[in-house]
């Protein structure tokens, strides 16, 4: 067992090496850099065997991610806003075909005007490539959700490409302690991967090829439902990682909710700031707890509805906008519910676009003005704004 | 009941040799042998690849044959007819 200090973005780097992947392509951006340096250094010192791609494009890094997951390797690649975006059509592309590639996504501002500084509009403009997306909140389990990742979208039930996300700076350029377990005990729990159709010489097969409408809309039902079965397989292997190395994962991280009034709905490193806001509430009285929504596609419905029948508000923050609505995890937290006999009110704050800070005070002001009945209930609440 | 693959991987390689395009065709190319000159202009400019060079002289392969017409437009000789394909 090895206990490091490590950047967020060296988390991932760890978590890809641990995970023996075979293939690397990718383009440098910021804050993304330095997740694909370290593997770049790791290829060419022996000490990780992949094959390591420099391409010219964030489109052609997916496409190689792409040809290589279909020759039957375990592939990954990291990016970055801008650069996600311009993956874009090749995203579809690895969801539509079934590979099961793992990728890195430093969340920052979409531009112009240029931004390095982190929010989600990135990562959730690409909601509906058919990507599991799971939203990090520490380094540990960055680098323990790219290990799972791998194994979650190379089961058979899901075969889909997966998506972790963590805060530009915030927490890809922070340190923290990373423990990383021997390798032979990831490699028991992480088996190589094998695909199940590839490209072979002996044994051709066409790939990309043509659907007629007879049957491309039972390849999206059938693609829909391996979403679903995911939510299933992301708790058994969060649950079988944490009986192997302590550390336990599902959909959503609950915190002091058992007889919390009000629960903040938070994602990302967020989250990790409203905890100590709800601790310092908690002594102040006020009956709080969080949920943190760590999957984020498939999106846990049955979760929030659990948790929404026992308290009396819930409020959902998000680093987010949809020009036109609202923050996405508002909409989707309240899409959960709306079918339900009883539900409390939701309430939608944005906060911390374009990397504004985001303090413990803020998130305390936002409850107790919540408590107060002072927040917008139909409107968006725009934290901090200035007018 | 899904028959196909998840990913529609196609498990038969060079399967699209199978699905017969000639389907598509509006018009038809015929060859008057008899105007023909064997200068295989319609051979070179077939689009498909459809056009078969024999000592008759060409032949179509109307199974893939999508009726563009390339063929009778290009041909010096006016050795190709397009007409009306009946079915």
């Amino acid at each position: 067992m090895v206990k490091k200090v490590i950047y967020g973005n060296h988390a991932v780097s760890y978590g890809a090496r641990d995970s023996r992947v075979e293939v690397i392509a990718a383009y440098p951006i910021t804050p993304q850099t330095q997740v694909v340096e370290l593997l770049s250094e790791f290829c060419a010192s022996g000490e990780l065997k992949a094959k390591f791609i420099k391409v010219e494009s964030e489109h052609s890094a997916m496409a190689a991610c792409v040809g290589a997951s279909a020759a039957g390797a375990r592939a990954f690649t990291a990016t970055s806003s801008q650069g996600l975006a311009l993956m874009h059509e090749m995203l579809h592309w690895a969801s539509n075909a079934r590979h099961p590639i793992v990728m890195a996504n430093i969340n920052r501002a979409m531009g112009p005007p240029w931004s390095i500084w982190t929010d989600q509009n990135d990562s959730i403009a690409q909601r509906d490539t058919g990507w599991l997306q799971f939203y990090c909140s520490t380094n540990q389990e960055v680098y323990d959700t790219t290990i799972q990742a791998f194994k979650i979208c190379e089961n058979d039930k899901v075969l889909l490409p997966g998506m972790l996300i963590l805060d530009a700076f915030v927490l890809s350029h922070t340190s923290e302690v990373v423990d990383m377990p021997p390798q032979e005990e990831i490699d028991e729990f992480l088996p190589p991967y094998e695909a199940k159709y590839k490209l072979d010489l002996d044994d051709p097969r066409a790939f990309g090829g043509l659907m007629f409408p007879d049957w491309y809309y039972e390849l999206k039902y059938k693609q829909h439902r391996s979403m679903e079965k995911a939510l299933k397989i992301i708790e058994d292997v969060g649950r079988e990682f944490g009986e192997r190395f302590g550390r336990y994962y599902g959909l959503v991280e609950e915190y002091r909710i058992d007889d919390a009034e009000i629960v903040l709905v938070v994602s990302s490193t967020v989250a990790q700031t409203s905890k100590e806001a709800v601790d310092l509430l908690r002594k102040e009285g006020m009956r709080i707890g969080l949920v943190r929504i760590r999957t984020f596609r498939p999106f846990p419905k049955e979760k929030i509805r659990k948790i929404a029948s026992k308290v009396d508000m819930m409020i959902v923050i998000d680093r987010n906008i949809s020009f036109g609505s609202e923050g996405v995890f508002y909409t989707e937290t309240k899409a959960a519910l709306y079918n339900e006999k009883s539900r409390p009110p939701v309430y939608g704050v944005i906060i911390g676009l374009g990397g504004r800070d985001v303090r413990v005070e803020d998130i305390m002001n936002i409850a107790k003005k919540g408590k107060n009945n002072k927040l917008e209930i139909n409107k968006i609440n725009w934290w901090g704004v200035k007018l | 009941m899904v028959k196909v693959t998840l990913g529609a991987v196609n498990k038969i390689a060079g399967s699209s040799k199978n699905y017969k395009t000639g389907d598509w065709r509006t018009l038809k190319p015929v060859i008057d042998l008899e105007k023909c000159k064997k200068c295989w202009a319609c051979y070179k400019y077939c689009p498909e690849g459809c056009i078969e060079k024999t000592e008759k002289g060409p032949i179509v392969d109307y199974d893939f044959c999508k009726g563009c017409g390339i063929c009778a437009n290009e041909c010096p000789f006016k050795a190709i007819e397009m007409i009306m394909e009946e079915r």
